[in-house]
């Protein structure tokens, strides 16, 4: 056990540190200049105010020794300041990370939830109508991109029935201290939404198909022998040999939840950590950016770490294997 | 007759399966089936590998799959044995050893498999079954992977007593085990059977069913060939009915492997192959 937990640090350390010299090659060979970024359209800067930015934050050296710099002030834990919001890139990535965790965390359990009793239901009535429409329903929304869904929910209930607000995460106009916590759900209901129905799909047809293999397997003939009814089956066997891959399905779903959050805070103009990183993209705030990659991929990461323990702690036939 | 407790009449079963994509037909893997067991009884149901011995037990207790088609009667003490008469029965009345360890569910510890079904005194019923088979209490914290092949086998037959079981169904009890443990596998049989159950054991040693049945059924392609008193299989089989049973009976190891008969059998297919042949160049066999 301690072994594996050992090898696993070394990799997200690789990991990470593969990635950072990824992000930052790819950022020094995008046409993004930071001092241009920083000074934005401002015109007044003379020439020799911006050759002394240049100076101040070391662009004029080499690539490499630009890394070096910055890596190891990260190693300090400081990951810079932020050009967009002049601010340290911890503190925007710490709050702005609260908001999209409550925006992933309930489309992650709602999706879950839903998704699981979907593929359940599936199976149960394999062939059936029901069985076909939760089919044909995953099918269509594992080809339905996060946006056009999220658009879609916007026309409906914020445009047409105006049920929810159009955007953001708070009312506008009003001061932070008066805003209330429905407020805040009222807000956070369609993007949640957004993302939760396309969750659904992949734990649904996931579990619907380890459902079936479950209701063929032996011990459920042995199980229906003994006398047991549809739902003891379901309570003793069914749910005990099922639930635990579809946990670590939606633990290695944190990667697509995270995209998918991008998209849709950025349909939802709600301001989490993807439409933050967008926004550090597209203005090119590079501290801010690269560290909202470090933290994103860490986080992706401990989902799929966590999926991998669980497996071999849960299940007592993985016992020793770890 | 009145007094069995199951009568299995012109027993077929049937499945419906696709080939060549989207044309359906129907296999019948059984044909004709008959066999009866009375109270306290222990009939053999012998017969090879594929000729629905297993389906016959699961015909009987309404575990078939989906596409299955029964055709015949199944009368359970003298009352037809309809899906819904097999459905309150099984698991009470009528229990079932199946034939692979792999019945056990992989994921639950053994003793709360016993439990399953024994009501609110479970825990003291487990220990005694447990007890009973040879089994330690601490066993039951085990999970199935945890536990030998021989244990499993008791764990299964744990599972199968029940107050009130008339009918016990054991699916191939026997095979892979050593002589001992098919010893105890064999008195744990008995055992039902003398205190009152009917026993319909599945399997293909007719050796060691020979010990404890009181009647044989021998069954192949899935027609019952033969019923007997195990007291027939004696000797060189003269009180035994039809041909098939005698060679099966003499064939078997501790009989020779009657080398004289088998001369006969190579005769016989030789003809066999001619005859086919002509109806092959005829173009009649069609399925």
């Amino acid at each position: 056990m301690a072994k594996s937990i050992a090898i696993r640090l070394v990799r997200v350390a690789t990991l990470l540190i593969g990635l950072s010299i990824l992000t930052f090659s790819l950022i020094h060979l995008s046409p993004m200049d930071p001092v241009n970024a920083y000074i934005g359209g401002d015109t007044s800067a003379s020439p020799e105010q911006i050759e002394k930015f240049k100076q101040y934050w070391g662009v004029d050296k080499s690539p490499v020794e630009q890394y070096l710099s910055w890596a190891g002030s990260l190693l300090q834990g400081n990951f810079g300041t932020s050009l967009l919001y002049r601010s340290p890139v911890l503190d925007i990535i710490q709050s702005r990370f609260l908001t999209s965790l409550a925006l992933m965390g309930a489309a992650w359990l709602l999706s879950g939830g839903i998704g699981y009793s979907l593929g359940v239901i599936a199976a149960v009535h394999r062939g059936k109508l029901i069985d076909r429409i939760i089919k044909w329903y995953s099918y269509t929304l594992v080809s339905t991109p996060i946006f056009w869904m999220g658009l879609i929910l916007l026309i409906v209930f914020a445009v047409w029935l105006k049920w929810f607000p159009v955007g953001l995460a708070v009312p506008a106009g009003v001061l932070e201290s008066e805003v209330r916590f429905i407020d805040r759900v009222h807000h956070f209901a369609l993007p949640a939404l957004t993302l939760s129905i396309l969750g659904v799909a992949n734990v649904a047809m996931h579990t619907r198909e380890k459902m079936i293999d479950i209701l063929n397997s032996e011990y459920i003939v042995f199980a229906k022998a003994r006398g047991e009814s549809k739902w003891q089956i379901f309570k003793n066997h069914g749910f005990r040999n099922s639930i635990l891959p579809a946990i670590s399905l939606q633990f290695a779903y944190f990667g697509e939840l995270f995209g998918g959050s991008m998209l849709a805070e950025q349909v939802f103009a709600y301001p989490g950590l993807g439409s933050t990183l967008t926004t550090a993209g597209l203005k090119g705030d590079l501290p801010l950016m690269v560290g909202i990659i470090l933290v994103s991929s860490l986080f992706v990461f401990a989902g799929n770490l966590i999926a991998d323990i669980l497996n071999k702690v849960v299940d007592p036939r993985m016992k020793g294997a770890v | 007759m009145s007094d069995a407790l199951l009568q299995v009449e012109h027993l077929s079963i049937g499945f419906s399966q696709y080939f060549k994509g989207t044309k359906k037909r129907v296999i019948h893997p059984i044909s004709d089936l008959n066999v009866e067991i009375r109270e306290g009884e222990i009939v053999a149901v012998v017969g090879s590998s594929g000729s629905g011995k297993s389906l016959l037990a699961h015909a009987v207790l309404g575990i078939l799959p989906g596409n299955a088609v029964c055709g015949g009667n199944i009368a359970y003490r003298g009352e037809p044995l309809t899906e819904e008469r097999k459905a309150r029965l099984r698991g009470r009345e009528i229990s079932f050893i199946p034939q692979s360890v792999n019945y056990l569910d992989p994921l639950m510890r053994v003793g709360k498999q016993v439990r399953i079904g024994l009501g609110a005194d479970a825990p003291s019923v487990q220990q005694a079954l447990f007890q009973r088979y040879g089994l330690k209490a601490s066993d039951g914290r085990l999970f199935p992977y945890e536990l030998s092949g021989g244990m499993l086998r008791r764990v299964l037959f744990a599972t199968s007593v029940r107050e009130g079981v008339r009918l016990v169904i054991a699916d191939e009890p026997t095979p892979g085990i050593h002589p001992e443990a098919l010893a105890e596998i064999l008195k744990q049989l008995k055992q039902l059977a003398s205190e009152g159950a009917g026993v319909m054991l599945i399997t293909h040693d007719l050796m060691s069913a020979l010990e404890i049945a009181d009647r044989v059924a021998v069954i192949e392609e899935g027609r019952t060939v033969e019923i007997s008193e195990a007291a027939a299989f004696e000797g060189a089989g003269r009180q035994l009915r039809t041909e098939f049973t005698r060679r099966l009976w003499r064939a078997l190891p501790d009989n020779d492997f009657d080398l004289e008969l088998q001369g006969k059998e190579e005769v016989r297919i030789a003809a066999d192959r001619r005859k086919s042949g002509l109806l092959l160049s005829k173009g009649a066999l069609d399925f």
